[in-house]
């Protein structure tokens, strides 16, 4: 195989081919960072390229196969993580001016237990500045290209993560998601997106952006991967108290029953004004699909969908506007140069200077929405849409498996279409606010594609800790459409690579030796 | 104070819980260390970490809340308390705000013989913050400002009494009382010098007999007792200028200077915080095991106003003595392993309520360090008792076994202390003492009774001091006719 055959691999046949010795842990994350270097310079899909981490890291695991130790279930696995995750010795920015140069001291349990299970990272991928976005064009360095079309956005805030994984750059990521930050650009990638239940998976070490709404999530080439990763990173965590105690299920073992009996839900809310008729006919497709391999379809009702976003953007930037407090430029990060004289001075400077109009906007909205006299009218309240948010999907799981939607209403937007739009953007993620809102599992998979080539996510939603559901019938529907076979061209002509080279400005990771243990 | 205005005050109290770490991750607590030594990324506010609270945090919470008669709240939150400054690490400080962990009790204080119950409002739990040192003066003019986080995140528990207390001397009682309490359930040390018990003073003052309070004034910077009582002093005398002026008591917040002995205005009401408390979403509601709750209520100590009721009731002391017997419970516990050992609660009440105490410089605490144990203590009260030694000896045997740390008996033995009550042997001594001072037999003849005094002091010196003195005192009287 060459080179560029080893990136297209899934992360499970990468682990059958370390395991059965056709490759080298080291082969693949040269082949990675090869990638890397010749696309990456377009798509800027990484922030940090931890380069040296990821080929010691390769050697340590051949080192680890070469004595005759059993592989470990990402054995060689190279993967990206989102720059939201906490690694020890490698700079972790939240896309935002403001942490530039903080080194974390410690890694997030999601990276421990990746690297546990044998994962290597190749580095830390782009986003919306603090996840707050949905086109990765709110980063703080610069905007990530959608893979399919190099004018279009990828998706946010989990943007750099999808595109990664949807250009080969790494054989699959963790993203973050918060009101659609995996699934949504999961869709507009074309690949698989998982936003688990809120407690499934540790946000110890995940830098927060709305802490009753953030979850880490997969973004993966097909549903046993994001299977499979979600198995590395679940579970209870001692450092997280919001983490559930539920048993870890094992998803990928369950993933081939099929859908034949089970009861699915097209809620009349999600297909209204708006949706774009390319991706309406691609899920009404999908929906036949699946009715073809034996599942029985009804009509739910989602009545207090329509007020997910308004709700969304009370209680995100309210805990926003608490959660971003730290950043002070006393501890950590920027300081802006020349208040040192007077303290009040030095915070308004550096947060001006630091957060980007994005942030600043949720941080000033958040401040409001919790100010004395107000709290009531706008938090509580929006606490209480919240239940009944939650209340719309229990009753709907009380008569099906699973609910089936859009993931977005549109396919991929051009980069700087609605960034001067605020609203339009926030509308983008009608359809994957309300599932955070009330702390229950949604995935988004590959539905097919518009006429201008690009992709369309079908999303599903299951009740509380039901992500095995998911996963069945994701992986139903993966196994009967074979989208995956369809890859974006990224092939660039001699004049785009010679525009890309010398390679990449990403960095490399300030402590190498820290990756294997 | 005058009597045209009735005082109010309330109190707010912090304490630090005596846990070994801190309430949301595991650094120590210890007092003193190296600045940041003590911290983790939980505690210096990291992006990224969680907190998860200390369950023995909890724990002391409970024991105190029950020990004052709080209501144990089924479910209670922590919330975020938002202000900018950069002693706290992220900006806002874990405390309770809407659903505190109890509610409603008392503590009950005794002044000038008068009770009085003070109701408590309620009892939550907090993060303490961090240390600034500003280097070349105060904030404002320092060339540069160093944080420690070494206190940040240390557990600390806030107890609001109601408005009850109508003097500085009622509030000082109840903070005593308080932290008697705090030491005695082993929650807290009470140390107001490292600021481990902190006091601010909500005072307002009323028209005598009015109904509705007056507006209160918030005084911080109360770090002892006397400070308490001087601010108080200090406050009530400036409100009641103020109002005999005609004018309106300023609602704002006042720092007591110490040193100048004066309040002087901290904030006012219009630029008061406006702290944007909302349920922190990082931690769970705290809703604790009933089981546990009631464990932890039935392992209780019996408290120091019972345990001096009882003392009075039991051992027939005197109530003075039982109240100072029972402020601390160290002492208390010395004074019953004494009585159990010895049942002579009252000669056992003088000698640890005088020599005992005065060795140990009035510290009651440190009475478990203390070099004589109560069964030793016991010993030597029933060596005088049972007429082995003197009371005067006993005195000089008390600091022996102080010095040596040495029980009575082997003190006793050792340096042949019994007392001499042989009749016969004694007599001989008597005898001899009054053929060598004629002089004095005349004297006494003669009416002068205190002659007797120095024949009973010749026959002691005459035996080393350990004469029976009742005994000497009976065989001179029958050798000395009557007078």
């Amino acid at each position: 195989m060459t080179p560029t055959d080893w990136t297209r691999l899934t992360i499970h046949e990468t682990v059958a081919a370390v395991r059965a010795g056709r490759v080298t842990a080291t082969t693949l994350v040269e082949a990675y960072l090869a990638r890397i270097a010749a696309l990456d310079p377009t798509l800027h899909a990484f922030l940090t390229v931890t380069g040296e981490g990821a080929v010691a890291q390769a050697a340590a695991a051949d080192a680890r196969l070469g004595r005759g130790e059993p592989a470990r279930a990402l054995e060689g696995v190279p993967l990206a993580l989102k720059d939201v995750l906490c690694t020890r010795g490698v700079p972790t920015t939240c896309g935002s001016k403001i942490l530039e140069g903080f080194v974390p001291p410690y890694d997030a349990t999601v990276v421990v237990r990746l690297l546990a299970a044998g994962a290597i990272i190749l580095g830390k991928t782009n986003l919306d500045e603090f996840a707050m976005g949905s086109s990765t064009e709110n980063s703080g360095f610069r905007p990530t290209r959608n893979p399919w079309s190099l004018d279009r956005v990828p998706g946010g805030s989990s943007g750099g993560s999808a595109a990664a994984v949807a250009a080969d750059l790494a054989a699959g990521g963790l993203g973050t998601d918060t009101g659609g930050s995996v699934r949504q650009p999961a869709a507009l990638c074309g690949v698989v997106g998982l936003k688990p239940t809120y407690g499934r998976v540790s946000r110890y070490g995940l830098i927060a952006f709305a802490s009753s709404l953030d979850q880490v999530g997969p973004l993966a080439k097909d549903v046993r991967d994001a299977a499979l990763l979600l198995e590395a990173i679940a579970g209870p965590d001692p450092m997280d108290s919001t983490a559930a105690a539920e048993p870890v299920q094992a998803y990928a073992a369950s993933l081939d029953q099929g859908v034949r009996g089970l009861m699915l839900g097209i809620p009349d809310e999600y297909f209204v004004a708006g949706l774009d008729p390319e991706v309406e006919h691609a899920v009404r497709e999908a929906i036949r699909v699946l009715e073809g391999l034996g599942a029985r379809t009804r009509r739910v009702s989602l009545p207090h969908t329509a007020a997910g976003v308004a709700t969304y953007y009370i209680v995100a930037p309210a805990e926003a506007s608490s959660n971003l407090a730290r950043y002070d430029g006393v501890k950590y990060g920027l300081r802006a140069a020349g208040a040192n004289r007077d303290v009040a001075a030095m915070t308004a400077r550096t947060r001006a200077e630091g957060f980007g109009p994005e942030v600043r906007r949720r941080i000033m909205l958040g401040t409001y929405v919790l100010s004395a006299g107000y709290y009531d009218a706008y938090y509580g309240r929006a606490q209480r849409v919240r239940t009944l948010i939650r209340r719309d999907f229990d009753r709907a799981f009380a008569e099906v498996d699973a609910i089936v939607s859009p993931t977005t209403p549109t396919p991929a937007f051009k980069l700087g279409e609605k960034v001067d739009d605020p609203l339009a953007m926030y509308l983008n993620d009608v359809f994957t606010i309300p599932a955070p809102l009330a702390g229950i599992p949604a995935i988004s998979v590959p539905a097919g594609f518009s006429l201008a080539g690009l992709p369309i996510g079908l999303q599903l939603i299951a009740k509380p800790f039901d992500e095995a559901m998911l996963f069945r019938v994701a992986r139903a529907y993966e196994a009967a459409t074979g989208w995956r076979s369809r890859r974006p061209e990224l092939d660039l002509p001699p004049r785009e690579q010679a525009r890309s080279s010398p390679p990449p400005g990403p960095v490399t990771g300030t402590d190498g030796s820290r990756w294997p243990r | 104070m005058s009597p045209r205005y009735e005082t109010v005050i309330g109190l707010e109290v912090h304490a630090h819980l005596l846990t070994r770490s801190k309430l949301f991750c595991g650094c120590a607590t210890t007092f003193g260390a190296p600045p940041n030594s003590q911290t983790c990324p939980v505690c210096q506010g990291m992006p990224g970490v969680l907190p998860v609270v200390n369950r023995s945090a909890v724990e002391f919470g409970i024991r105190t809340a029950l020990a004052l008669s709080l209501r144990i709240n089924p479910e209670s939150r922590f919330a975020r308390k938002h202000y900018f400054y950069p002693d706290m690490p992220k900006n806002y400080q874990i405390s309770q705000y809407e659903a505190p962990l109890a509610e409603d009790g008392w503590l009950d204080i005794s002044v000038d013989g008068a009770e009085r119950r003070i109701g408590i409002q309620r009892l939550h739990l907090e993060e303490d913050v961090g240390k600034l040192t500003h280097e070349g003066g105060v904030f404002e003019t320092a060339t540069r400002s160093l944080v420690d986080f070494n206190r940040a995140g240390v557990p600390l528990m806030e107890i609001v009494s109601r408005p009850d207390l109508r003097s500085p001397a009622e509030a000082v009682e109840y903070l005593r009382m308080l932290r008697a309490i705090l030491r005695w359930l082993g929650v807290s040390d009470g140390n107001m010098e490292e600021g481990s018990f902190r006091c601010d003073a909500n005072v307002s003052l009323r028209p005598a007999g009015a109904p509705e309070y007056g507006v209160k004034v918030e005084i911080k910077n109360l770090n002892s007792f006397r400070h308490v009582k001087a601010a108080l002093d200090f406050e009530i005398s400036r409100q009641t200028a103020v109002l005999d002026r005609g004018e309106p008591v300023a609602q704002e917040t006042r720092l007591w200077n110490p040193e100048a002995g004066h309040t002087r205005s901290m904030r006012s009401k219009e630029y008061a915080h406006d702290y944007r408390y909302f349920p922190d979403p990082d931690l769970v509601p705290l809703r604790p095991d009933p089981a546990w709750v009631r464990a932890i209520g039935e392992a209780l100590p019996e408290l120091p106003r019972a345990r001096s009721r009882r003392f009075v009731e039991a051992y027939a002391l005197p109530p003075y003595d039982a109240d100072l017997l029972t402020s601390d419970r160290a002492l208390a516990d010395y004074f019953e392993a004494a009585v159990r050992a010895h049942p002579s609660p009252k000669a056992l009440a003088n000698w640890i309520l005088t020599e005992l105490l005065r060795e140990l410089d009035g510290d009651a605490a440190a009475v478990a360090r203390a070099p004589v144990r109560a069964e030793e203590l016991a010993r030597l009260v029933a060596l005088v008792e049972d007429g082995t030694i003197s009371g005067k000896m006993a005195k000089n045997l008390f600091g022996t076994m102080w010095r040596t740390g040495e029980g009575p008996d082997v003190i006793v033995t050792r340096e042949g202390l019994r007392q001499v009550a042989d009749a016969g042997a004694l007599a001989a001594v008597v005898d001899q003492v009054i053929a060598a001072h004629p002089g004095v037999l005349g004297d006494y003849r003669s009416g002068k009774k205190q002659a007797l005094g120095f024949l009973v002091g010749q026959v002691m010196k005459a035996t080393g001091g350990k004469a029976n003195p009742q005994l000497v005192n009976r065989l001179l009287a029958e050798r000395l006719p009557p007078a």
